[in-house]
């Protein structure tokens, strides 16, 4: 059974986002972690680069796989979490606790064609 | 055959083709002439032979004509290296991968750069996965500056890779011989240039003082690609020493003959922050089970067959038996004998520039610009008449190049009394 929190705003692609005024704080699922398996690295966009809702801003890698990360909404990105470089594997550990980026918003309206937890567990099906 | 026709049941070779629609088989025979007995074909071959004109070489323009040692050729072409397959499983391919192992790290010491790739092809196309390991980087810029000191075909293998990719070229102007600063500055002052690319020994064999030109592509957040001559390398700065982030070449100089343009092999070499951009395979050391030292293709995520059309490039071969010989070379050599090679081939190469200039049908064209072991000169008459003048006298040497100069290179291969019967040669025309 994976991990959902409440509060939370889901994307399909499996990122979840962490609301804080106008910033959005984006990691992804625990779902997500167990599909990849162990993440031998995540690549991430610099601080100051645009994203845009539904497009790649990064992605996670393991031994075998690649897998695109896309950004849930629109704005600019104003941190990035460092920690991930030296030690990937936090995310298979707490994909919660553990963010990726932290984007000022530009459009917080974007977050309404989000899912919350509820409609996020519906859509994984567990 | 038609054993092997019985024991799968097919009555003619013809049968096998039945799936093929019957307009698209070739009707008729193919124009292929009989056998030949061993004996004949050693006739044909020994005759196509004698059309070949045995130069002495003097001439380099990318690829050297330095001495090979003969146990090269022994060792690889034994079975285990010359019919090996890509080291895929790793447990049955230690051998493969442990001398990859060997040739990244003696590339890693020669560049002083931090990771090497298994190689690539020839120094071309390594330039050209340069230039798009700097667009890769660089997202949102497409624009790749080339020094119009690098070699000719260095240029116009990068430019065709560069149409297709949508990548933007522009070029750094060549002042005195060298690139010029303050044209890279103008240009990186355009904005949107992802990368530079300059040469360590350029297509005049100056040796280029690249002073300032890491400070300044960095300040414009863009990625400094050296082409360098590998062999050259252990008496010039390195790529690193010149704050490059990416080194490339060609192999050749390393022992591989010169083979009438190939099999040479690509080197790439990066800064540990591109490791995970680098295009090509990559060998890791780790260790098995019971913890003994173990070799495997590692870092895979980055290739095409994992990152599909995201990967910074196609590539997903090597050329190891090539990578290989410039192993061999190299642990041969060792650091002592590349520094002496070079050092008999500078000597032998000022020696023919002076004793040139003596003869009074040269001009200088960068006087006072430093050289290792190749030059140009601006030849009193037609440069063409020049190079078949001694053709015919049995060197190779006076390569004509697009500004009207002629090149000449000098080897460790080439003895004093060449080099005089070559002089003698201009020097009664």
């Amino acid at each position: 059974m994976s991990k959902i929190l409440e509060g939370l705003k889901y994307a399909e692609s499996h990122e979840w986002v962490k609301v804080e005024g106008n910033i959005a704080v984006i990691g992804v699922t625990d779902y997500a972690q167990k599909e990849m398996g162990d993440i031998t690295y995540v690549d991430m966009p610099d601080v100051d680069d645009e994203v845009s809702a539904g497009e790649e801003f990064g992605a996670l890698e393991s031994v075998k796989a690649s897998s695109d990360l896309f950004s849930p909404v629109s704005g600019t990105v104003v941190e990035v979490n460092s920690e991930l470089e030296d030690a990937p594997e936090k995310v298979n550990e707490d994909a919660f606790a553990n963010w990726i980026i932290k984007v000022e918003l530009s459009d917080a309206g974007e977050l309404d064609a989000l899912m919350d937890a509820a409609a996020y567990k519906e859509f994984i099906g567990e | 055959m038609k054993a092997m026709l019985e024991r799968i049941g097919v009555q003619k070779l013809e049968d096998l083709y039945s799936d093929v629609p019957s307009e698209f088989l070739k009707k008729g025979a193919y124009a292929l002439p009989d056998a030949l007995s061993e004996q004949e074909i050693r006739d044909l071959f020994a005759s196509l032979e004698a059309m070949n004109s045995r130069l002495k070489v003097f001439v380099g323009q990318g690829a050297y004509d330095h001495y090979t040692p003969a146990v090269i050729p022994y060792l690889t072409q034994r079975s285990e290296f010359i019919t090996a397959y890509t080291p895929y499983q790793c447990e049955i391919s230690q051998g493969t991968l442990r001398y990859i192992f060997e040739y990244q790290s003696m590339i890693c010491a020669l560049t002083g750069m931090d990771v090497s790739n298994a190689s690539m092809y020839d120094g071309p196309t390594a330039a050209a996965e340069a230039m798009m390991m700097c667009t890769a980087c660089a997202k949102k810029k497409n624009r790749v500056l080339l020094s119009r000191t690098l070699l000719p075909h260095v240029l116009k293998v990068v430019e065709t890779y560069a149409k297709f990719h949508g990548v933007e070229i522009g070029y750094i102007d060549a002042v005195e011989g060298e690139s010029s600063l303050e044209s890279l500055k103008a240009e990186l002052a355009k904005d949107n240039v992802a990368g530079a690319i300059l040469p360590s020994l350029n297509r005049f064999g100056i040796i280029e003082n690249l002073e300032g030109f890491a400070d300044a592509i960095h300040a414009a957040k863009a990625v400094m690609v050296q082409y360098c001559d590998p062999s050259a390398l252990a008496v010039v700065k390195t790529p690193a020493e010149w704050g490059a982030d990416i080194a490339v070449g060609d192999g050749q100089p390393l022992g591989l003959p010169l083979s009438y343009g190939g099999p040479y092999v690509g080197f790439m070499a990066v800064k540990k922050d591109y490791m995970r951009k680098m295009p090509g395979r990559i060998v890791g050391q780790t260790s098995d089970k019971e913890g003994r030292r173990a070799f495997v293709l590692t870092l895979q995520a980055r290739e095409q067959h994992i990152k599909r059309e995201k990967a910074t490039s196609n590539i997903c071969s090597n050329q190891s038996l090539m990578a290989l010989w410039a192993t061999i070379y190299l642990s041969l050599m060792g650091p002592q004998g590349l520094k002496e090679v070079n050092s008999i081939s500078s000597d032998g190469a000022h020696y023919l520039y002076a004793r040139l200039l003596e003869t009074g049908k040269f001009d200088e064209v960068f006087p006072g610009k430093p050289f290792l072991k190749e030059f140009v000169l601006k030849p009193k008459e037609f440069p063409g008449l020049m190079q078949k003048r001694l053709e015919e006298a049995g060197f190779f040497a006076a390569l004509d190049t697009e500004e009207g100069y002629v090149s000449f290179c000098v080897t460790e291969k080439r003895t004093k009394e060449e080099i005089d019967a070559l002089v003698k040669v201009i020097k009664e025309s």
